[in-house]
């Protein structure tokens, strides 16, 4: 991994007994709530209203999780973000790398007021569009249907952008002529050529679209409204408007809708860490 | 190669096929048929390297442009109509008159002020953190991945979770956890949701919690690309650590530092999940007294409760004026770094 090998340019001073104080602090600052969303989750409602409030597991996890599986519809919501975040992910990977390659190697008309116009709406917030989509989406009849959530955001101009700088750097253009002198067509070409260079950047790119799709919340709870096909963030918002007076089910909500993304943190971490310090460093 | 390009495929004949062009058009004079073959091949060739470019980003434009682009611009046609949330497609024409009221609008200006306290309330204390943060870890460091991937998990964890944890943490008699954790120190129950500033720091420390870290990791990656010569030479020259960070580091990391500002400042602009579920039944008055109603909520109360989308569109339009300008200071201040530099 480059950023690992870059680390001997840097600095090379060895941290003292004060850094990994701090930094030891830090992390369980940010582990801690996570790991009480857990204990909170393994109580029941009397016990977490208390004093003092719980630091160790109780004995009513699993009945928590069930209710919250059934009850808040955690189930059918874990499942829609799955489809949901995962053809996000698929098309705005495949998408951002055709287009991202088109930008970067080919040449073609209207070439700089296309790229302009993709990094001009980069930045927009979804804000500024969720008027038209949700008349759009009464207007389709697709109101409470996941297609709703899915389509406006399966392609991303971040990726677009993301994709086109990487392979800028990582695609000699020699290369692509060699293949042309070889006589491959644009298809072969992309499969044999632009895939194979393209990968490292479309993984990354395709963990922080998935991380970004799974979490995503301001649309879906506009377009899922009356709940039948909730996605995660629309099942906690609806513990979060107190469909379940049981606070310890609803930690066990978060708990359960958190899960998935930590337990891919805790098998590709150091993956997901280098793409976003690559990512830093590309953008 | 040169025999590779068969009927049935799309490929293209070579350009090296070209080159024994004399040749090739001997043998295909005595035929016909391998005469209109390669043609045709090189009329296929022709047309792909002419529109492949625009069958590649076809795909993302067609989205793009459906749910992206139009959206965006029919959110300003939008602006300029009274539309009722039950019956969108009558939209009836007021010109200017949703901006207007806007302006005359009490809860819009509170909802603006708030949502400029708790972006600055969240931003400037993790991008500084942010910043010490990625100092130490980009010291020598055992278990280095460790911290590095400790860090990132709130990064994971959503606005919707986050918040519902925080809220138990905040509650407001003292079981809540930080309130017990003030009475350890002798400090009173602070009733953080109906406070005015409490509220406000409440949210922000969501903010704070999510995204501190993932700020760390961009800040290391800049001091990773630090030519260590540049430390070298302080060194030689007797500059303490902390004269270095202050000299070299953060000067070196001047870019960076106003990327995660404007990325900051955005994210800060748009908050809308953390006071929407902070506030109690979710609601999206932002506190029983609006006290930490952001205009992300404002736009959805207008649109989504009051049902008026045309007014709804013009909070949106007004947050991306705000975010021109922002961006235009932004622009000022990166010249100016420049020039300076």
């Amino acid at each position: 991994m480059a950023s690992l090998k870059k680390r001997g340019a840097g600095r090379q001073l060895h941290g003292g007994k004060v850094a990994y104080a701090v930094l030891i602090l830090f992390t369980i600052g940010s582990l801690f709530p996570l790991v009480w969303t857990a204990i909170a989750a393994s109580r029941n409602n009397t016990r977490l209203a208390e004093t003092p409030p719980p630091f160790w597991f109780g004995g009513n996890l699993f009945k928590n999780l069930e209710i919250a599986w059934t009850d808040a519809n955690m189930g059918t919501a874990l499942i829609n973000t799955l489809v949901v975040a995962g053809t996000i992910t698929v098309g705005t990977v495949l998408f951002s790398t055709l287009a991202g390659f088109a930008f970067a190697k080919l040449r073609f008309r209207f070439r700089g007021l296309l790229l302009l116009l993709v990094i001009g709406t980069m930045m927009v917030p979804p804000q500024l569009s969720v008027v038209p989509l949700f008349m759009m989406v009464a207007e389709f009849g697709w109101t409470d249907q996941l297609q709703s959530v899915i389509l406006p955001t399966l392609v991303s101009a971040f990726g677009v952008f993301f994709m086109r700088q990487y392979l800028i750097e990582a695609l000699p253009t020699e290369v692509i002529e060699a293949a042309r002198v070889d006589g491959a067509s644009s298809l072969r070409l992309i499969w044999h050529v632009v895939f194979p260079a393209a990968r490292p950047a479309m993984a990354v790119l395709g963990m922080l679209t998935f991380v970004m799709a799974w979490n995503d919340f301001f649309w879906p709870i506009i377009a899922l409204t009356q709940g039948g096909e909730p996605t995660v963030q629309v099942a906690l918002a609806g513990l979060g408007r107190g469909q379940i007076p049981d606070q310890s089910v609803i930690m066990a909500g978060a708990l359960l809708g958190t899960l998935p993304l930590l337990i891919a943190f805790v098998l590709f971490g150091k993956q997901i860490v280098g793409g976003i310090m690559q990512g830093a460093v590309k953008g | 190669m040169t025999d590779i390009p068969s009927d049935t495929r799309t490929a293209a004949p070579s350009t090296g096929e070209e080159g024994a062009a004399p040749r090739a058009r001997a043998v295909a004079a005595l035929d016909p048929a391998a005469e209109r073959r390669r043609a045709r091949r090189s009329r296929r060739y022709r047309w792909d390297m002419k529109w492949s470019p625009y069958a590649l980003i076809a795909p993302f434009f067609l989205f793009f442009i459906a749910f992206g682009l139009f959206p965006l611009l029919y959110t300003g046609w939008a602006s300029l109509h009274r539309v009722e949330l039950g019956t969108p497609t009558d939209m009836e024409w007021v010109g200017l008159r949703n901006f207007s009221r806007l302006l005359e609008d009490d809860f819009f200006w509170n909802a603006l002020r708030n949502t400029f306290t708790i972006g600055i309330i969240s931003t400037v204390p993790q991008l500084v953190m942010a910043l010490g943060i990625a100092h130490l870890l980009h010291y020598r460091l055992r278990g280095s991945m460790f911290f590095r991937v400790a860090i990132l998990t709130p990064y994971a964890t959503s606005v919707a979770a986050a918040t519902l944890v925080f809220v138990l943490m905040f509650s407001r008699t003292d079981h809540g956890m930080i309130n017990w954790a003030l009475g350890l120190i002798g400090v009173d129950a602070v009733d953080w949701q109906n406070g005015d500033w409490t509220a406000q720091f409440a949210v922000s420390s969501i903010v704070i919690w999510r995204w501190t870290g993932y700020n760390a990791l961009i800040y290391l990656a800049a001091m990773q690309a630090i030519p260590n010569d540049l430390y070298e030479s302080a060194a030689l020259d007797g500059a303490s650590r902390w004269q270095q960070f202050r000299h070299v580091t953060i000067p070196s990391l001047r870019p960076t530092i106003l990327f995660t500002c404007v990325v900051s400042t955005i994210g800060a602009t748009q908050l809308f999940g953390e006071p929407l579920l902070f506030s109690q039944g979710a609601s999206p008055t932002g506190g029983s007294d609006h006290q930490f109603q952001t205009l992300g909520l404002y736009l959805y109360e207008q649109g989504w409760f009051n049902q008026h989308l045309g007014r709804s569109s013009a909070i949106a339009w007004t947050m991306f004026l705000i975010l021109v300008l922002i961006g235009l200071v932004n622009w000022a201040i990166s010249r100016w770094i420049r020039r300076s530099a």
